[in-house]
């Protein structure tokens, strides 16, 4: 997890695209900045960035899901619950599950657990768009071969 | 039996917070009931889910977006509901 790169997975364990399922690691670090600010001599993940590591999770598994042919974009957090606090250091499961590919967007589902405790959860909805660019598709092919996936083949054969 | 129209009314008064008489077979959902984009997305799940269909909406709004088709007739009540009556009618004959 790279909290200040915006990238809060640090490995894809589990992908099972039948299922519609992701598993992966969120390793909150021991130190950053934002637990200077978040809070000064109480430190603790920041709420939003439970969210948007679900949001990743999800993210990822919606990429796969569509054979990495459009993006999806954040629009809609519901029912987003925090159970407990997360301090650094933390090795968090963070669990997404698609329930609808629709046109032009996909309805998730996410939670994150720690230590076998269920921390936070919430419905997370995407647009489904084309990637604005070859090149950002390329950063995120990188970024999923990073994780721990293999490198995707895509149709046209442009990635690798 | 419930019609199309007052299922998908039903809907759309829930999911958008609009009050269920405004919403007529002729009312344009953007125009006249003013469902912005995200709003129709959750309009468009919610249909999905009661009729058990997918709504082409990136085909029908790359139709509308390239002048051939009218938005009407996908965007006015009466319309959409028959759109997706034919997507209904199209799925339980496959």
């Amino acid at each position: 997890m790279r909290i200040e790169y915006f990238q809060l997975i640090t490995r894809i364990d589990a992908l099972d695209l039948e299922a519609g399922t992701l598993e992966a690691l969120g390793q909150v670090p021991l130190t950053s900045t934002i637990f200077e600010g978040h809070f000064p001599g109480y430190p603790i993940m920041p709420g939003v960035l439970l969210i948007e590591s679900m949001a990743q999770a999800c993210g990822h598994l919606i990429l796969a899901t569509l054979k990495y042919e459009v993006m999806p974009f954040l629009i809609e957090v519901r029912n987003a619950k925090m159970r407990s606090f997360v301090q650094p250091g933390a090795a968090l499961q963070v669990s997404a599950r698609i329930e609808h590919v629709g046109s032009g967007y996909v309805v998730a589902h996410a939670r994150i657990a720690h230590e076998g405790k269920k921390v936070t959860e919430a419905e997370i909805r995407f647009r489904t768009m084309p990637f604005p660019s070859d090149a950002m598709r390329d950063v995120m092919l990188d970024l999923v071969e990073s994780l721990g996936l293999p490198r995707p083949q895509l149709k046209g054969g442009s990635a690798p | 039996m419930t019609s199309t129209f007052d299922r998908i009314a039903d809907i759309i008064a829930d999911v958008c917070n609009i009050e269920r008489d405004q919403i007529k077979p002729d009312a344009h959902v953007i125009k006249d009931l003013g469902i912005d984009s995200l709003d129709f997305l959750d309009v468009t799940f919610a249909i999905d889910k009661a009729f058990a269909i997918k709504m082409p909406i990136e085909k029908w709004t790359q139709e509308v977006n390239e002048g051939k088709t009218p938005p009407e007739t996908y965007f006015v009540m009466k319309n959409l509901c028959a759109r997706i009556d034919e997507l209904v009618a199209a799925k339980t004959s496959a």
